[in-house]
């Protein structure tokens, strides 16, 4: 029986990407940052998954307005990195695990969850930042992917509560898949950011550090948040936390925290990690 | 609808409303995704711009780089960024470009925090404490 036995939620922040790209992680305004990932990085060596599901969102990459869905599910063999207008990133092809991503689908629709299934998709820095913090430069991904994009562009998004149920059914489904195979989740985006207007910079570390606090004591009453309170507290980008819930609901009850680290800003965002265990296996 | 969003200030909540003003205009910012539009729209920008349904003033607020313009067209944030990526243009300088400050007070602001939540939560609040 296959397992999901680590969750990761960190931000995806698109120049964290060009920095490790560019080899500039000891300048003093990243150093921080990069301190505070290393010791999930360390982690996470000891601890490879065979295949991560990395839930993000897409930046009008591989979707624009003229199609919305709300989850897509990566099936492909592939996925190659997608041209954001600077040229694709030059980080590896992301290796698919279709047999297990088909399961899913199919598990996930059949449990009540109308999932869009993505044949072919390109993956954004939204994928790729979080493969690049956790995993570094490795000539090729250390282990399977298998994207599960997810709307916060186009208000409204999927609700928190929706979220972390379709988290305990991506659970459910694993655990009812036929092989023996570890699984990570990876919840990305976020934290507090605000982008765009006359409001553009927000952050909140408050909001932040209560989220990253809540979500191994209190992730049922997160799931309470409105789409307004996250817009207003977190910044109208920071309702991209929204997925941290589809991995925490995977995570089952007894998860427990191994690292967690909050760090501002990473460009314009406040930037959290946190690796989660599936506390049930120990 | 609740549609109590509209109350956070300086803030374009891309809504149904906000996705039909702006569609033309956000699509033709993420056609800056392949780089043979680019390099037409690197040539000649208003013939370009011809082949994309945008209003007069959303025309305008491109040629013009009016970031926060092009928000109140309907523009949305994620697809404007391709025209600064097409430009250069970093996101603090976006961001410093529509609260009225340099890319480097904006980058500063970063660094000693961000903008705090404090009396940026509501537009009712903040017309109240302006009596």
């Amino acid at each position: 029986m296959a397992n999901i036995v680590t969750g990761i939620g960190t931000s995806h922040v698109p120049s964290v990407g060009a920095v490790i790209d560019n080899n500039k992680e000891q300048d003093p305004y990243w150093k921080p940052l990069f301190d505070g990932y290393q010791p999930a990085r360390d982690w996470i060596q000891d601890n490879m998954p065979d295949v991560a599901i990395v839930v993000y969102n897409d930046h009008a990459s591989a979707f624009g307005l003229n199609l919305i869905p709300t989850f897509t599910l990566g099936v492909a063999e592939e996925f190659p990195p997608a041209d954001e207008g600077y040229g694709p990133r030059k980080v590896p092809t992301a290796v698919g695990d279709p047999d297990l991503a088909w399961h899913l689908a199919e598990s996930l629709i059949l449990d009540e969850f109308d999932m869009t299934i993505a044949n072919e998709m390109s993956v954004d820095h939204g994928c790729t930042v979080p493969l690049s913090i956790m995993f570094d430069k490795p000539e090729q991904w250390p282990c399977k992917i298998i994207p599960l994009c997810v709307n916060v562009i186009q208000y409204p998004p999927p609700t928190g509560k929706r979220c972390f149920d379709l988290g305990k059914a991506i659970r459910k489904a694993v655990e009812a898949y036929d092989k023996d195979i570890k699984v990570a989740i990876f919840g990305t985006g976020g934290m507090s950011h605000q982008l765009q207007g006359e409001r553009a910079g927000l952050v909140n570390a408050e909001f932040d550090q209560s989220f990253l606090d809540r979500l191994t004591t209190d992730p049922v009453g997160l799931t309470k948040i409105p789409h307004v309170e996250y817009m207003r507290e977190a910044g109208s980008e920071g309702i991209e936390l929204v997925m941290w819930l589809i991995m925490r609901g995977a995570m089952g009850d007894e998860a427990t925290e191994t690292y967690k680290f909050y760090h501002v800003p990473a460009s314009n965002t406040g930037a959290g990690l946190i690796v989660l265990e599936d506390g049930s296996q120990k | 609808m609740n549609r109590e969003y509209r109350d956070i200030p300086g803030t374009y909540v891309m809504d149904g409303q906000h996705c039909r003003k702006g569609y033309h205009l956000n699509m033709f910012c993420m056609s800056l995704n392949k780089a043979e539009n680019r390099d037409e729209f690197r040539k000649d920008e208003a013939a370009y711009l011809e082949k994309f349904k945008l209003t007069d003033e959303q025309k305008k607020a491109v040629l013009e780089r009016d970031w926060l313009g092009m928000l109140r067209l309907g523009g949305n944030i994620y697809y404007t960024f391709k025209l600064a990526i097409f430009d250069g243009r970093s996101m603090q300088f976006v961001g410093g470009a529509m609260s009225d400050v340099t890319e480097e007070e904006f980058r500063q602001m970063m660094i000693a925090g961000g903008r705090p939540v404090e009396g940026n939560r509501s537009k009712k609040e903040q017309e109240q404490s302006n009596g």
